[in-house]
């Protein structure tokens, strides 16, 4: 039984391990239905008959792959690009579909609200990780449905995994603890993800942003990155609508739509009902 | 592809004939982003989805020929511009194009 796997079971196993993988098929054009599977971590396999239009294929593909796109390409029959190749000759459509690796997103503070906001993350489809310095609040009993629960103060945990985090990740510190939320803080600025939302009332944020600016957080575009108080201003009261409002909040700076963050606005995040 | 795989995987274990629909393009408004999948069994079993309920029963009849060799693997077009042989729109007023195919690679 050492039958190699065919495209479409290396693909299934890909997907089920969350390795990035594309799919690479003419959908228009000669050989219609070949296939080409790319990986960052490995050479391709398969074909679309031409071992140069594969080669160009291959290139492009790991790049929408790292953008995390899906979309059709066209090209000439041995992987013409420039719109002068293609006058005259048969083009071909080839669907490049990625199937990067889940966005994660990482929650430090094991907290009522974290529960919460796990749950609805998992829905979305991130990876998530939970992070508190206390022992017995950071247990796998209490979120069972985190990919990942851990004892740790934040820095370490950005210094050893910090570079995993990209524009499609997200950082939510719902400590409100001082001890905790700064370097929590701090060390997620030091990466390139692309939402930090902290959580807090304004007065706690006012305090939080002083103690901030005594570690050192000064410049404005790096305070810019910032979303404090966290979530969107959608008057949520419980975990869960909370947890709505974060999410929503970090679709929003994924699409860049306008839509009313709590950071923005001023006066009590609670309002009396 | 992801939420259709324990569908697929049961159908292969009975040894069924699967054919898979992907969205590859949209034009204007369209419910789902390119890479939305549908599987369709030879019975006309169907898992995932690739509009809001829209187009999927005229996917299952395309998938289905497919199957049975009547049709060639090949780009499909729904909305508001349709040919004659789809007589199937989108309410949104978008235009889906799929590519649809038998699993059997």
């Amino acid at each position: 039984m050492t039958d190699t796997p065919s495209l479409y079971e290396e693909l299934r196993d890909r997907i089920r391990a969350d390795q990035p993988t594309g799919l690479c098929t003419i959908i228009d054009g000669p050989n219609i239905g070949a296939k080409l599977l790319i990986a960052p971590d490995r050479a391709s396999r398969g074909t679309l008959g031409n071992p140069e239009l594969d080669r160009i294929v291959t290139r492009d593909s790991l790049a929408e792959l790292e953008a995390g796109r899906s979309g059709v390409r066209h090209y000439g029959p041995q992987g013409q690009t420039t719109p002068e190749d293609l006058i005259d000759t048969d083009t071909v459509s080839v669907f490049v579909e990625s199937f990067a690796a889940a966005p994660q997103l990482w929650i430090f503070g094991a907290v009522d609200f974290t529960a919460a906001l796990a749950k609805v993350a998992k829905v979305l489809g991130y990876r998530v990780l939970v992070c508190d310095a206390r022992e017995v609040f950071a247990t796998r009993r209490r979120f069972p449905m985190a990919d990942e629960v851990m004892v740790s103060w934040p820095m370490p945990v950005f210094v050893e995994r910090g570079a995993e985090l990209g524009p499609r990740d997200a950082v939510c510190v719902l400590t409100h603890d001082p001890k905790f939320d700064v370097p929590a803080v701090m060390g997620a600025l030091t990466t390139r993800v692309g939402y930090i939302g902290v959580m807090g009332s304004r007065t706690t944020h006012a305090k939080r942003m002083e103690r901030l600016t005594e570690a050192g957080l000064t410049d404005p575009n790096e305070i810019d990155r910032l979303m404090s108080p966290i979530g969107l201003d959608i008057g949520a009261r419980t975990p869960e609508e909370t947890a709505i409002s974060i999410c929503a909040e970090i679709i929003a700076r994924r699409t860049g739509r306008k839509t009313p963050s709590l950071r923005d606005g001023s006066g009590a995040i609670h309002s009396a009902q | 592809m992801r939420e259709i795989l324990d569908d697929i995987e049961r159908w292969r274990l009975n040894n069924r004939r699967i054919a898979v629909a992907r969205v590859v393009n949209i034009e204007g408004s369209g419910p789902r982003d390119p890479g939305a999948s549908m599987a369709v069994n030879e019975d006309g079993e169907v898992a995932g989805s690739v509009s809001g309920g829209c187009v999927e029963g005229a996917v299952v009849g395309e998938a289905l020929a497919i199957l049975h060799g009547d049709m060639e693997p090949r780009m499909v077009t729904f909305g508001y511009s349709d040919d004659e042989a789809f007589a199937v729109g989108l309410t949104c007023g978008g235009i889906i194009h799929l590519f649809i195919e038998p699993l059997n690679w």
